[in-house]
């Protein structure tokens, strides 16, 4: 994985005509571009003095918002959605299987840095429940076997293993 | 004959979602090109005939917001669009911004002519990251076709529609915490008054609608107020997207017309819920949301309308009805919607960020044999009043609402754990 660089910063945020009005974009593009899904501190620090933004403003969107992270997760982050619909129908075996598959508890990274494991709130898919977000896919009436074809699918790099099984808007 | 309708989700599923050329097909942007023909008067006049409830959760009549707005002399005016889904159990407006855009586009840029705004706004949550970008591109194909843009259908009007995203939090659904987290800052709820139509983005006067009540609009402009009305209820017309979900054997979104079809057949009938999943028993249902009501078998004859499940003690709220068999646990299910809370809570205020932890940490005693007593029971009514009257907003004014309605239903269910010994020692 390309360590992000400070030109790619500078280049989101030009992206965004330098509009602090657009900080809450600027971040989610730097975390997506970040490999890690995170916004990096020295980043925080560029977006400041290049949007004019005081850094305690932008540490409050950072941990405000859910989607957010200060901190290195997997490449893939994957979250379970735990709201009623999903955890009544069983989305706690769910969250038991990626476990097993993974080898990593709820809010671990695996050791190779590929993936990272919450739950999570709503993610709008409910008529599809037990669902797993795995960035911007989401994947629904999981079973085991599925939960080891997307792992194997995001591990080897193979996208087509998983396309069958994205749930269409 | 078949109950359900499609008088907003025409086409969903069957037209490509950002092609013009497909949505003028099956009869859109009929409604923009009638609206550009009359006065804002003429419009508004038309939305208040159709009696049409915000259909994002809060109910609020459109027609009074809109022409509340139209009587301010500021400018300018935006228009923003609530796209910021996120109530469990709903996915209703993922719907229209996934596969009918530019029915959403239209109702907006019908809006925008309205109020002769310049800049429309809609805010998409962050987790609905894919529909963020192919709603760019329909904006992006709209303008190409002139129904967005410069001098809009030769009528001399410009307007133009922006994509904002959320980044995961519920609370931004609540129309101020929007407008806040639109500018680009947390979002957290503003105190009201003043009135959103009257200080609302950037400070400016501002309408705050959600995607479905901005995707009526066409039709009412198109089919005029009056038959609008007459598809619904009188009270309030036109359809109500709903959406099945947890244990019903056909979850999905459906459209129905307000008051013409039961809670009963909502669950049971072949063509919606068609049901419980494996042919268990219905223990009970959760309307609107997470703050919505919980209602239980003795009221499904109940028509779905607002009028009709206010009456009832429910409410139609964001479209939601989760079904649950008797397999769920009320205590258990009110642990799971309390945890919701406790996450989402913005911590702005006290009775909202601590009253949901302790009313969790009193669902936790009552869901273990003999760990709560009679003590316990009288501080989770108490709690309940608390949030309910003191929370600053929405969120902690409803957080309490399924609790306070499942107790109607369940008292006995609360109760089972509560040692009598412990009762008798406490007092």
């Amino acid at each position: 994985m390309q360590e992000l660089t400070e030109g790619q910063v500078l280049k989101i945020m030009e992206s965004y005509g330098n509009d602090p009005q657009q900080l809450i974009a600027v971040l989610l593009d730097i975390q997506e571009a970040s490999g890690r899904n995170v916004v990096e501190q020295k980043w925080s620090i560029l977006a400041s003095r290049v949007l004019g933004v005081p850094l305690s403003k932008i540490y409050d969107i950072l941990t405000f918002y859910a989607m957010f992270s200060t901190n290195p997760r997997g490449e893939h982050v994957i979250e379970i959605c735990q709201s009623t619909p999903c955890h009544f129908t069983e989305a706690e075996r769910v969250v038991g299987w990626f476990e097993e598959v993974l080898g990593v508890k709820v809010g671990a990274t695996t050791d190779d840095g590929a993936f990272t494991l919450f739950r999570t709130s709503c993610v709008g898919a409910c008529d599809v429940g037990p669902v797993a977000k795995i960035g911007d896919d989401v994947f629904g009436d999981l079973t085991l076997d599925k939960v080891k074809t997307l792992v194997k699918s995001f591990r080897d790099g193979q996208p087509n293993l998983r396309e069958a099984l994205i749930c269409q808007n | 004959m078949s109950k359900l309708m499609s008088l907003v989700s025409e086409g969903a599923g069957k037209v490509n979602p950002v092609s013009v050329a497909e949505y003028v097909g099956i009869g859109g942007y009929a409604g923009l090109r009638k609206a550009v023909g009359m006065t804002a008067e003429q419009v508004i006049a038309e939305v208040k005939k159709a009696k049409l409830l915000g259909r994002g959760g809060a109910a609020y009549p459109s027609g009074s917001k809109w022409e509340h707005l139209l009587h301010i002399p500021e400018t300018p005016k935006y228009i923003v669009c609530n796209a910021d889904e996120g109530e469990p159990g709903t996915f209703k407006d993922k719907l229209i911004l996934g596969r009918l855009p530019l029915k959403l586009i239209e109702g907006i840029t019908i809006a925008g002519f309205v109020f002769g705004a310049k800049a429309g706004y809609i805010y998409v949550r962050g987790e609905y990251r894919k529909i963020q970008k192919q709603l760019i591109q329909a904006i992006e194909n709209a303008k190409k076709e002139n129904f967005l843009g410069q001098n809009i259908l030769g009528r001399g009007f410009d307007f133009d529609i922006h994509v904002i995203s959320g980044a995961g939090a519920y609370v931004c659904g609540e129309n101020s915490a929007l407008l806040n987290s639109t500018e680009g800052k947390v979002g957290r709820p503003r105190i009201k008054p003043p009135h959103l139509a009257e200080v609302g983005l950037f400070l400016q006067p501002t309408l705050v609608n959600n995607v479905e009540s901005l995707s009526s609009i066409p039709a009412i402009v198109l089919k005029g107020g009056d038959e609008f009305l007459g598809i619904g209820h009188p009270d309030s017309g036109g359809t109500k997207l709903i959406c099945l979900s947890g244990h019903s054997a056909r979850t999905g979104v459906y459209e129905i017309p307000l008051g013409k079809v039961t809670l009963r057949e909502a669950i049971y009938d072949p063509e919606m819920g068609g049901g419980i999943r494996g042919g268990k028993n219905l223990k009970f249902f959760h309307l609107g949301g997470q703050s919505g009501a919980i209602g239980s078998p003795a009221q499904l004859d109940t028509p779905y309308s607002y009028t009709d499940l206010r009456k009832a003690g429910l409410s139609v709220g964001s479209g939601a009805i989760v079904v649950m068999d008797e397999s769920v646990s009320i205590v258990e299910y009110l642990k799971g919607v309390t945890e919701f809370f406790i996450h989402e809570s913005c911590g702005k205020c006290v009775p909202c960020r601590e009253g949901n932890k302790q009313l969790y940490a009193i669902l936790q005693k009552l869901s273990v044999p003999g760990a709560a007593n009679e003590g316990d029971l009288a501080n989770l009514r108490r709690l309940v009043t608390t949030m309910t009257a003191a929370s600053f907003c929405g969120l902690g004014q409803t957080a309490a609402m399924a609790l306070n309605t499942a107790w109607k239903h369940f008292k006995a269910e609360f109760e089972a754990n509560v040692s009598k010994t412990a009762a008798a020692a406490a007092a």
